[in-house]
């Protein structure tokens, strides 16, 4: 294959990703743009095959085909509520991929540059390295919280702070040391290696539950990130522009993610949220008023006269498997000529648009499932909201009392609502640790117990 | 502890403080319940099902020789009479405006709790019947404003002409005024109103109608969410405005109350005579002798061809729904003073309290609240969440920021063109544009596709893959890292799009 006829499948491969993300732009281009992106990496990898001559090694096609078998298996088990799960670990696999290409071009460089040339070519090494290794143990780490293998609770020691820094310092030394070469330049990028992972196994272990999905995004645009400097080490346009489209997507992502918490992104990657010294124990304002609990009967009476329901699912549904339950539910509704939408906040589920997946696996069409900012004006004219799962996602303190550690965050106004039923396990506050005032507000009632049960019980009644 | 409901003697009186439905909640709280005879019956609940749900029937001795005697109208002298002291009863007394009334009550002895007197906290809500009886009342003016009106409130074009719609004004934005508002617009109307406390102006504003004010800057908000009285200028703009509004609506509503005294006059006798002939006013105050010069309490008049309705009795009117909701309020109000268990008149409560008249014949009422400050001191102060540094994205904040940046960004690129050799440039071009194109391809993605967005990127970043290919052709170490490489590169890309294709399966209409 001649080097120009590698250049433009490059070029048709970057174009077919472009359009794959943009596709998704509606879920009804989405899956042709998923096939897009598919196209575009075969194109790719045929390119590179042929270039590179493997083709006919035995040993590399047969590895590939093995992970692809591997990747097939997982991608055709996991369980809808397990994606955040396995999309880190798909992570932790691009960022481990970017230090073994960047050790292996260490170990044998494809060009013997100078001057300037090697000094950037050594740099383009050691970070595409110290961010895949980040990326690596940062997905695992985020992995082992989402699947509960590890405590969600944030790992706060001593002056963190200040150990992230030194250990930031001693990979900019070892950098250093890296791009000077010679004899310790391969002890260096160990050194730089292992100190990234450790950095990023702290900076994911400091960091609660609650910013996983923020995590994840950040961990998504980190992987980018890797791949697009193995390109640049490796002069790879390709690499370059899929890392740089991957970086962006996630550090988008991250952003939204943010802005729907009002946090902002330093302050989540530095991770403690909830444990900061007097921010949660002292926050929000006493309450005032009694919960007053409701029954399954009253709850379906309530239905009966309804016009207009809204759900708002959080991911206490997803993890008490109701959203089956609660179709059926809808369905019924519907069919009787309820209006009945769903209101996702977007930081609803533990990552971004999960809770859109969980409800699309349901079998819920999507066209019911509105963005927080679609519905939000449309509570005061809803005669019932039902939150299932949710919590701080529907606190109204957010808005109303500054002293609120989730101050200023945007929420879903459930509580302008006619009535709104909270299904919720117990009498404890939300997963971000702060009380909820919707829960004391006159309109409000409180259905206690598993959530999947009383979608149930409510289920059964409205049948018979 | 037995509950008596007697029934309302007074006059048109069509409500009763108990239904079938808070009889089963008052058992449950420990009462045994006598219910008088017909007590229900104008309300639309026959004493069979009083029974069924599991009340005593008895005569009126019978009833009113209960501890506890609940009902909805102030008693009558003749039911004064039948009470000894120990009784405790409930109802309506409006104890400023009746202090014969209280006098009697005091000298029988008895405890008396008014239901008027419900404090306006958060808390007390559910037993709030002002609230809930107003919020009927709201509702029900506009029903007999447009029984007498000669034209329908909804605008139509219809081939024998264009109906214009109705103009309604309410005075008072409160629960009543509220619920008018939403009544009004419902049928129709162009709804305008006015009210003293600017704090309102969003609820109003929130259900279609227009805020109407004048050009006076002054708060109208006294405690308890009631309005205070105004200053001579404002109320002199105020009535200003209700004159020139008067020539132009088919329809004044008010709900001006100041608790404890006469209503204020809002529409005088020269503005019903500047209204359009056939139009109505409604006048919610009349029990407190009234908004409007021209009411006469408890009567619909005609005068310069203007219906002024100063009916008493709207919660009456809807008998049925207003008895369950007052009864639900006795309800609560009972749960409060401790259930038949540890029925008490409690000092402490802070709903039941306000609302005691009479304490074993003891005057309570005023109620002196100890002044406490309107808001709940905050706990002590914390470091802010959100510091200067990292606050909510201001925009003054941002744009600070992206000049910083914007400054950064210039000086790299000096210092890249500086520095950095040609080959680097051709690639760091490729990756600032891919970085735009990324931006803007991104934002593009609805939100509802995020998870699938975050599976098929973290597919297409498996292209490491091809690093690895390009590393494969080398010595045996170098090899075998690439190879390691691939492989997990590649679970990566048929894994990523895999799943997400199964997910994007999953979306339907």
């Amino acid at each position: 294959m001649t080097p120009s006829l590698l250049a433009t499948s490059y070029i048709g491969a970057g174009v077919l990703f472009i359009m794959s993300l943009k596709g998704l732009s509606h879920p009804e281009t989405a899956r042709r743009g998923n096939l897009f992106g598919a196209v575009g990496m075969l194109v790719a990898v045929l390119a590179v095959a042929i270039q590179v001559g493997i083709l006919t090694s035995p040993t590399v096609i047969g590895a590939a085909l093995l992970a692809a078998l591997i990747g097939a298996v997982v991608a055709a088990r996991v369980e809808m509520t397990a994606m955040p799960q396995l999309v880190a670990i798909l992570h932790s696999f691009v960022g481990a991929a970017a230090v073994l290409v960047g050790a292996s071009n260490h170990l044998e460089p494809a060009a013997n540059l100078v001057g300037a040339e090697a000094t950037i070519h050594a740099l383009e090494t050691i970070v595409g390295v110290f961010i895949g290794a980040l990326t690596f143990t940062g997905s695992v780490i985020a992995w082992g919280k989402l699947q509960g293998v590890i405590h969600s609770k944030p790992l706060i020691l001593p002056a963190r702070h200040l150990f992230n820094l030194a250990m930031l310092a001693a990979c900019v030394w070892m950098a250093v040391i890296f791009v000077q070469g010679g004899a310790e330049a391969t002890s260096a990028l160990i050194w730089v290696t292992v100190l990234a992972g450790v950095l990023g196994v702290h900076l994911v272990m400091a960091i609660g539950g609650a910013d996983m999905p923020v995590v994840v995004s950040m961990l998504n645009s980190y992987s980018g990130w890797a791949a697009s400097a193995a390109g640049f080490m490796l002069s790879n346009d390709l690499l370059i522009i899929t890392g740089a489209l991957v970086g962006s997507s996630g550090a988008i992502l991250s952003y939204i993610m943010c802005r729907a918490m009002n946090r902002s992104f330093l302050s989540v990657i530095l991770g403690g949220f909830g444990v900061e010294e007097g921010s949660v124990a002292a926050g929000g304002a006493v309450m005032e008023g009694e919960m007053i609990a409701t029954t399954a009967e009253e709850v379906v009476e309530l239905l009966q006269d309804a016009q207009s329901v809204i759900i708002v699912p959080g991911y206490g549904m997803a993890v008490a498997q109701a959203q089956h339950p609660v179709r059926e539910i809808v369905d019924i509704l519907r069919a009787r000529k309820v209006q009945v939408r769903f209101a996702i906040h977007p930081v609803a589920g533990r990552l971004p648009g999960h809770m859109n997946v969980l409800l699309a696996e349901a079998n819920l069409p999507y066209d019911i499932v509105l963005e927080m900012d679609e519905i939000n004006e449309d509570f005061d004219k809803t005669d019932v909201v039902l939150v299932v799962g949710a919590n701080d996602i529907v606190n109204p303190s957010a808005l109303d009392d500054p002293t609120s550690p989730i101050a200023g965050m945007p929420v879903l106004p459930a509580w302008e609502a006619e009535s709104c039923i909270v299904f919720k396990r117990g009498r404890g506050a939300g997963y971000a640790g702060v009380e909820n005032p919707l829960f004391f507000k006159p309109r409000t009632r409180m259905l206690y117990g598993d959530a999947k049960s009383s979608v149930d019980a409510i289920l059964k009644l409205l049948k018979a | 502890m037995r509950l008596g409901i007697p029934r309302e003697s007074s006059p048109g009186e069509r409500r009763v403080a108990a239904t079938p439905d808070s009889i089963k909640k008052l058992l449950k709280l420990g009462f045994e319940v006598t219910v008088e005879r017909e007590a229900g019956l104008a309300a639309g609940f026959d004493d069979a099902s009083y029974a069924a749900a599991g009340a005593t029937l008895a005569d009126r001795a019978g009833t009113w020789s209960s501890d506890i005697i609940a009902k909805v109208r102030p008693p009558a002298d003749d039911e004064v009479a039948l009470l000894r002291a120990g009784q405790t009863i409930i109802s309506y007394l409006y104890p400023a405006f009746h202090k014969d009334l209280v006098t009697s009550l005091s000298e029988r002895g008895v405890n008396a709790l008014a239901m008027d007197q419900v404090p306006r906290i958060t808390r007390a809500q559910k037993v709030d019947a002002l609230s809930s009886m107003g919020n009927l009342s709201g509702y029900r003016a506009v029903i007999e404003a447009v029984n007498v009106m000669q034209r329908p409130l909804r605008g139509q074009s219809t081939a024998a002409g264009k109906i214009h719609p109705g103009k309604v004004l309410v005075i008072g934005a409160g629960v009543a005024g509220l619920a008018a508002i939403g009544a009004a617009r419902a049928l129709g109307a162009i709804v305008r109103a006015f009210d003293t406390r600017p704090a309102v102006r969003d609820q109003v504003t929130s259900m279609g109608a227009e805020f109407l004010e004048v050009q006076i800057d002054e708060d109208g908000s006294g405690t308890g969410g009631y309005a205070k009285e105004m200053s001579p200028a404002f109320i002199a703009a105020e009535m200003a405005l209700f004159a020139a509004q008067a020539k132009d609506v088919d329809v004044i509503i008010t709900t001006a109350l100041i608790p404890g005294k006469r209503a204020p006059i809002l529409i005088t006798a020269d503005m019903v005579k500047s209204m359009k002939r056939g139009s109505v006013v409604v006048d919610l105050a009349a029990e407190q002798q009234g908004n409007c010069e021209l009411t006469r309490p408890g009567e619909a008049v005609e005068v310069h061809g203007v219906t002024v309705i100063g009916y008493t009795d709207f919660p009456s009117r809807m008998a049925h729904q207003a008895s369950s909701l007052y009864a639900t309020n006795i309800v609560h109000l009972l749960g409060e003073m401790g259930g038949a268990e540890k029925f008490a008149l409690s000092e402490t409560n802070d709903i039941v309290r306000p609302m005691t008249v009479l304490k074993g014949g003891a005057l309570m009422w005023p109620f002196e609240q100890a002044r406490k400050p309107e808001h709940v001191t905050p706990h002590a102060p914390k470091a802010p969440l959100f510091s200067e540094e990292h606050g909510p994205p201001v925009f003054e904040k941002m744009t600070a920021f992206s000049k910083r940046s914007l400054l950064l960004l210039a000086l790299s690129l000096i210092g890249i063109g500086l520095t950095a050799p040609p080959a680097f440039l051709t690639h760091f071009t490729v990756f600032v544009l891919a970085c735009f194109i990324g931006y803007h391809v991104v934002w593009s993605v609805t939100p509802a596709l995020h998870t699938p967005l975050m599976s098929v990127t973290n597919a297409i970043s498996g292209i490491i893959l091809i690093g690895g290919m390009l590393q494969v052709s080398s010595s045996t170490a170098a090899r075998t890292l690439a190879i390691a490489a691939i492989v997990l590169a590649t679970i990566n890309v048929a894994g990523g799009f895999l799943v997400t294709q199964r997910m994007l399966r999953m979306f339907h209409k």
